[in-house]
């Protein structure tokens, strides 16, 4: 991440500041899920393995919602040409994860509050384990949604596309981010989860080394 | 004085099965406006977005040498200024802004005194602060020119360069082109035959080859 890299994500900022192309989107999403969550719950108790995995459906289809934006906005007001002009690829790539992270991370610390809040089996035993498997999945989830956001902005219909590329790609993140989450709440320890701690890490050193390999061939025409 | 040195080598593009040119080769290495002409169809856009390395040829290649160095595709944007009518600049922010942002992402700082020169002398100082997508077309083509010089670029590549200007705009941008290739190679791709008027030479697109 350097500097020129920082001066993209800023310019992203801003201009989701004034275009609210992605906010607004990924907000809406996380109140309508989390609402028809609770309204099919109604008065049941549910376990707290299905609250892990509920907890990641609403992160994994809020993401899908948001973070195809980084790069198909860019296609569809066509400025990716202007970007091409001013910037490597490799300092585009890293300006728009870095914007996908700041993203995800804040939709995923209120997506948490709220779990927190209206979910009774949202009780986190091992908080040091909860916050590795939050920061761990969150990065894998931005950095693939990156270079899928990337892959699918050039094609037709990117809005179908989107979850369905994603999907097989961010399916091991999911099912290991959904055990560690478990396992905090049943407050297992970090020697218990390092297994699941060591596919989730290599899970994202893999797609980030192989996301900045292929970036350039996705970027170019 | 600008050393820098391009080399065309044999490149050939096709789209699919369809061949847009084939084994095309030449050099520009003094300083001056090139022009590109040929018909509709005949490539010339695809030949300026090749050359500006924005796309790549199916086959051949192309060398851009800057004081005798061959220029990394990694580094090629910071030597070329591009203009063409469907380069689009950010519409949410004002036209200093987009240029602000610019410099920074290529690295730069602004470099304020160049940046009020041309919008003073493209007429758009007076709406710099204003944002982009309350300008008119030759507004936004004119602000494309700023964009395009503003980091004093070697290779200057200006596609259709004239479209939705005005003839004030279009006096004023061939003012600005004939000193810049002063000092900095110039091509233009183009039909515009007073466009093609400032060009030393010109290499024609004709039959999916030179002419």
């Amino acid at each position: 991440m350097n500097a020129k890299a920082y001066a993209l994500y800023l310019k992203d900022f801003r201009s989701e500041i004034r275009t609210r192309y992605a906010v607004n989107s990924l907000a809406m999403f996380v109140i309508v899920a989390t609402s028809v969550i609770l309204f099919s719950i109604g008065n049941e108790t549910i376990t707290q393995s299905l609250t892990a995995g509920l907890f990641w459906v609403v992160i994994f289809f809020s993401a899908m919602s948001g973070l195809s934006r980084a790069f198909v906005s860019e296609e569809e007001r066509g400025t990716s040409l202007t970007l091409q002009l001013i910037a490597a690829p490799s300092t585009i790539f890293s300006g728009k994860l870095l914007f996908n992270i700041v993203l995800v991370f804040c939709m995923n610390i209120v997506i948490t509050l709220l779990y927190s809040a209206l979910f009774d089996g949202f009780v986190i035993k091992n908080l040091a384990l909860f916050i590795a498997a939050f920061f761990f999945g969150n990065a894998g989830l931005a950095i693939a949604s990156t270079i899928i956001a990337a892959i699918i902005s050039k094609a037709g219909a990117k809005g179908t596309l989107y979850p369905v590329l994603s999907f097989p790609i961010l399916l091991p993140l999911i099912l290991t981010s959904v055990q560690l989450t478990l396992m905090s709440f049943e407050g297992a320890s970090f020697i218990e989860a390092k297994f699941e701690l060591a596919i989730i890490i290599c899970y994202d050193v893999i797609m980030l080394t192989a996301s900045y390999l292929l970036f350039d061939f996705v970027w170019k025409d | 004085m600008n050393n820098y040195f391009l080399h065309v080598k044999n490149i050939s593009k096709f789209f699919g099965r369809r061949l847009i040119f084939k084994d095309m080769t030449f050099e520009i290495n003094n300083n001056g406006i090139i022009g590109i002409s040929g018909d509709n169809g005949s490539g010339k856009s695809t030949l300026v977005k090749i050359i500006a390395g924005i796309t790549s040829p199916s086959s051949g290649e192309i060398v851009h040498q800057d004081r005798g160095k061959e220029i990394i595709p990694e580094k090629l944007h910071n030597y070329i200024g591009f203009v063409s009518p469907y380069l689009v600049l950010y519409e949410e922010f004002s036209a200093y802004e987009n240029l602000s942002f610019f410099s920074n992402i290529r690295g730069i700082k602004l470099n304020i005194e160049r940046a009020d020169f041309l919008l003073e002398k493209l007429l758009l100082f007076k709406r710099k602060d204003d944002l982009v997508k309350t300008y008119s077309s030759g507004m936004k083509q004119r602000l494309k020119f700023i964009f395009a010089l503003i980091h004093n670029p070697s290779l200057i590549i200006l596609d259709e360069p004239t479209s939705n200007l005005d003839s004030s705009g279009k006096d004023t941008v061939y003012q600005l082109v004939e000193n810049e290739s002063k000092s900095n190679i110039i091509i233009i791709a183009s039909n515009e035959q007073s466009d093609l008027n400032l060009c030393q030479r010109e290499i024609k697109l004709q039959d999916f080859k030179l002419s």
